[in-house]
């Protein structure tokens, strides 16, 4: 109980929550957390047991070290180990490499903004999809292959191992393209609180190069502000399931897709071995975060000497185009995989090695429709009601903030980021086992609330800025005219913070949209969406129905986006200075 | 009167308590299977890799829907997932609304159900259809050599195949020229991954080919023999596995994705477990139409689909109709149709009557498919153990890394 409370004080907003304001507001930050770290830490626990060896519901209750016994004989697991590791490691070190070399280069110049313009449209496509966007374009028999024919004489494919490397480097340079523009976001937002300009603008007087100023200034500031962001990168890249299946190895494949396997194993002695399976998993990316924290203090105290040392930087036009074009091209590689998923559902017979298929048609987008439309409705719920609530929830903390004066901790925003720092597979197996006793589960809330942990803590994190960097004045003059403290959140503060509200609606949905194994572990396969039934088909490899579903999906994410930015304007149309 | 007749059931599970809602529908008394189907909803959980087969599964769900019965196919990955499901649901208590109506099951998955009483029945023998069946021409009454009993309802007939491009390579008589074939051609064969169903079968079929004892194999494998038998496959899988696509350090994950590679030209040869899947591929635009099927000299397996109901199902009535439907002449006609799925029929065609046997006769197989002549006497399956096992060998000396 001291816990949570140390918990709710953490969020700012202790003393809303013990003096019973009239209006309940200070209870919403306790609920909040308690809808956000609920899951994580039942999950956790009900994945914990098992590992053990206990599992009431199947009449286990002698704790027992053989499932430990049974993962460490399993002959792939030092190669599962390394590969998670690696992966991670190597994702998350090349996208901050690429948007720190990006922005340091190009931040404020005319190719940045239209980088800055494919953001949304990037952030939208779907990691699966994305994925055999890219699987199909770099393969043997790949369109870049298939491009390059002519010149090659190629009349069929290498025999070359691409996608799929026992190293796991496709798999690695998979999640890049995904997480570069990620990290570009959060770092763009970073950058609002950092007077970048000013920064820049000394150190360049005193004779600095563009790169060599920005590392040195503006860098410092800016980790510090995304280091959280770049935490989750890197639990995330070790624990993804859908993209390794798709392009990471799979003799033996990695930690989390293991895990999946024996999850769904008919032996149930499996499941224990998938619940040691998972804590492994847990202690590895804990493991793995340390490493990172060392791997910081080191690159910090290189980073001092490098800037004591003074040196000006002279590498700025060898390392300016490449900045760029590493940039570019994880841009590129993502819209190229969505085009080649466009053209492969209109695509006829499409033989190695031409360039395009024989013949286009609409067959595989009228055989799929019915599908779509029922899996699309099914989505849309889910996202719309889970967005809902998370917005009613963060508005309702930050309100609560606001009128308490007391801000968020760092404390408090390591909270919010937990649930995106544990891995999916080390809690969401024991979630579906809790929910599964107490019968809860296979609903259309239970899938909901699934998905409210993981939209939670990307609407905290995408409101919280612009809410608290809303001019109080405005309040104080309603306030002045009569207004109410909830006159003034209703009728001024909410309608000024429009277009950031739409836009955290559009990230919350985009979040909802893409989840996986919480919709298809609580869902109990009984709520397809757009995610989950594309999955599945992949399992196939149909490339014609992965592309009618990659495009579905590209297109319900991107929905969203474009009424976030439609909307304000529309409404704001005679309102210039709430233009942006 | 037909009115109270319908209501009847609902009065009276209104007045009584529990043990008539939850009494299962006796499936002989097949008028009232009817009244309790209707209005219920199936979810049936079945394999959602393959666009042709999910979209014969909506269609069979419009023919059910004639009946008052909605189908909802629920798009599995791997059919284990359900029986996983099943599991847990009896570990949680979970006895009378299961999530799952209805699998599309057979072997090992089939075996570990009806050995651990989660299956409900017996009903196939009882659905209507069933005097359609080819209970003597066909292995519909025995799964992987478990009888069915009556637990599993039959509704398609595999037969494996070889699927060649005929532009790059022969037929091959057997796994032995296979194997020189592919020395001779490297890089140009592979086969799903086990334990992928597909790949479990390259295995059964290549262990079937090599070993002289195939009586060893219609018992559970036993440690004694195990060793003695397998050791011909291991052998041959050592030879082959070098001069496999990609040396055989990546495999494709299913059968659907190995198509691909067929589709791409990186591989020429693939295995499929359904003889007219090529035809159906090359219908659909997925496959060149140089492609073509072989069966090997000996033989090769054959075995049935089934559909199984959980015995916690909250829907047996409406799952026995959609059994029943699969059963139906012109479902089954539309099956063996290559444009829609290719799949053989389970029904006698000295059963049925002129216009449906008409139907049937009049279907085009597809230029990849053969004879029934031509495809020749299908094999037994061995025991499901030996599939377990080998697969879990397999993993063990392939799939785990070097």
């Amino acid at each position: 109980m001291r816990a949570l409370a140390r918990h709710i004080s953490a969020l700012g907003a202790l003393r809303a929550g013990f003096q019973w304001s009239p209006s309940g507001l200070g209870l919403v930050p306790a609920l909040t957390l308690l809808a956000m770290l609920g899951p994580v830490c039942a999950g956790l626990l009900c994945t914990f047991l098992p590992a053990f060896g206990i599992l009431p519901a199947a009449g286990l209750s002698t704790p027992s070290l053989d499932p430990i016994a049974a993962l460490l004989d399993w002959p792939g697991l030092g190669a599962a180990l390394r590969l998670s590791l690696t992966t991670g490691l190597l994702a998350t070190a090349l996208s901050l490499a690429i948007v720190t070399l990006t922005l340091a280069g190009w931040h404020g110049s005319g190719p940045f903004r239209m980088l800055e313009r494919l953001l949304s449209p990037l952030l939208s496509v779907p990691h699966a999809a994305t994925a055999f966007g890219f699987a199909f374009l770099i393969a043997p028999s790949g369109w870049l292959s298939r491009l390059a024919s002519p010149l090659t004489g190629w009349d069929r494919p290498p025999d070359l191992l691409i996608v799929q490397d026992p190293w796991g480097l496709t798999l690695t340079a998979g999640l890049v393209v995904k997480e570069v523009p990620f990290l570009l976001l959060m770092a763009l937002a970073a950058l609002g609180q950092v007077d970048t300009r000013r920064r820049i603008r000394v150190a360049q007087a005193l004779g600095y190069n563009r790169i060599a100023a920005w590392l040195k200034t503006v860098f410092p500031a800016v980790y510090s502000q995304i280091r959280l962001p770049v935490y989750v990168v890197l639990a995330y890249s070790m624990s993804v399931v859908d993209v390794a299946m798709i392009l990471g190895p799979s003799t033996p494949p990695t930690l989390s897709v293991q895990i999946v396997r024996w999850m769904s194993d008919p032996d149930l002695a499996q499941r224990l071995t998938a619940a040691a399976a998972a804590l492994l998993q847990g202690a590895l990316v804990l493991g793995a975060l340390g490493l990172w924290r060392c791997g910081e203090s080191v690159v910090a105290r290189l980073g001092c000497i490098w800037i004591s040392k003074g040196n000006r930087g002279a590498s700025d036009p060898v390392l300016r185009p490449v900045g760029l074009a590493l940039g570019l091209l994880t841009a590129f590689v993502v819209l190229a995989g969505i085009a080649v998923l466009a053209v492969w559902s209109l695509a006829g017979f499409w033989a190695f090695p031409d360039a395009l298929p024989q013949s286009f048609d609409l067959r595989s987008w009228s055989r799929h429709l019915p599908g779509i439309v029922s899996a699309t409705g099914t989505t849309v719920l889910i996202a719309v009601l889970a967005t809902l609530l998370a917005l009613a929830l963060v508005l309702g903390c930050l309100e609560a903030e606001y009128r308490s004066g007391h801000s968020l901790t760092r404390r408090g925003l390591w909270l919010i980021y937990l649930p995106l720092l544990v891995p999916q597979t080390a809690f969401l197996p024991g979630l579906q086992t809790l929910l599964l006793s107490l019968g809860a589960d296979r609903t259309l809330w239970a899938v909901v609330l699934a998905h409210l942990v993981f939209v939670l803590p990307y609407v905290f994190l995408s409101l919280g800025d612009p809410w608290r960097a809303w001019d109080r004045r405005n309040g104080t003059v309603a306030a002045a005219l009569g207004a109410s403290e909830w006159g003034v959140l209703w009728r001024v503060r909410l309608p000024m913070l429009l277009r950031p509200i739409l836009t955290t609606a559009a990230v919350a949905v985009a979040v909802s949209v893409g989840q996986y194994l919480p919709t298809l572990l609580v869902g109990g396969g009984r709520v397809p969406t757009l995610t989950t039934e594309a999955v599945a088909l992949a399992s196939g490899g149909d490339r014609r129905a992965i592309g009618v579903y990659g495009v579905a999906q590209t297109l319900a994410v991107l929905g969203p986006f474009i009424l976030a930015l439609a909307v304000p304007a529309v409404v704001w149309r005679n309102r210039r200075g709430l233009h942006v | 009167m037909t009115r109270l007749a319908t209501a009847l059931p609902l009065l009276a599970a209104l007045l009584a308590p529990m043990p008539v809602l939850a009494a299962d529908p006796d499936p002989a008394d097949w008028d009232t299977v009817l009244q309790h189907a209707r209005g219920q909803t199936v979810y049936w959980h079945a394999w959602g890799g393959s666009t042709a087969t999910n979209d014969f599964i909506a269609w069979i769900g419009d023919q059910v829907a004639e009946q008052g019965v909605t189908l909802e196919h629920v798009k599995l990955a791997d059919t284990a997932d359900a029986v996983t499901r099943v599991l847990n649901e009896r570990q949680a208590g979970q006895n009378d609304d299961s999530a799952v109506d209805m699998i599309w099951i057979n072997g090992p998955n089939f075996a570990a159900m009806k050995e651990a009483d989660l299956l409900f029945g017996p009903f196939a023998e009882n659905l209507p259809n069933w005097q359609f069946v080819d209970v003597a021409g066909k292995t519909v009454q025995s799964d992987f050599t478990v009888p069915t009993e009556g637990y599993e309802s039959p509704w398609a007939m595999a037969q494996v195949v070889y699927m060649y491009d005929s532009a790059d390579m022969d037929p091959q008589p057997s796994a032995e020229a296979i194997l020189k074939w592919a020395q001779a051609n490297p890089g140009r064969f592979t086969y799903p991954q086990p334990p992928d169903f597909l790949g479990a079968t390259f295995l059964k079929q290549t262990l079937i080919e090599l070993t002289d004892n195939s009586d060893t194999l219609s018992k559970a494998a036993d440690d004694a023999d195990y060793a003695a038998v397998t050791a011909p496959l291991w052998e041959y899988l050592d030879a082959l596995t070098p001069v496999l696509w990609r040396s055989g350090s990546a495999y494709p994950a299913t059968g659907p994705a190995q198509l691909q590679l067929l589709a791409d030209n990186e591989i020429d040869l693939a295995i499929s477990f359904s003889p007219g899947e090529a035809s159906t591929a090359i219908a659909n635009n997925q496959l060149p139409d140089t492609v073509r099927t072989f069966v090997l000299e000996n033989g090769t397996l054959g075995n049935a689909s089934y559909v199984a109901i959980p015995y916690n199902s909250g829907s047996k009535a409406g799952a026995m109709v959609v059994a029943n439907t699969l059963l139906s002449p012109a479902a089954q006609a539309r099956a063996q149709d290559p444009a829609v799925l290719g799949y053989g029929t389970v029904l006698d065609m000295e059963a049925l009557s002129e216009p449906d046997r008409a139907a049937f006769e009049a279907l085009d197989l597809g230029i990849a498919t053969l004879s029934p002549a031509e495809l020749g006497v299908a094999l037994p399956e061995p025991h499901p153990s030996w599939m377990t096992r080998i697969t879990e060998d397999w993993t063990r000396r392939y799939g785990s890394g070097k």
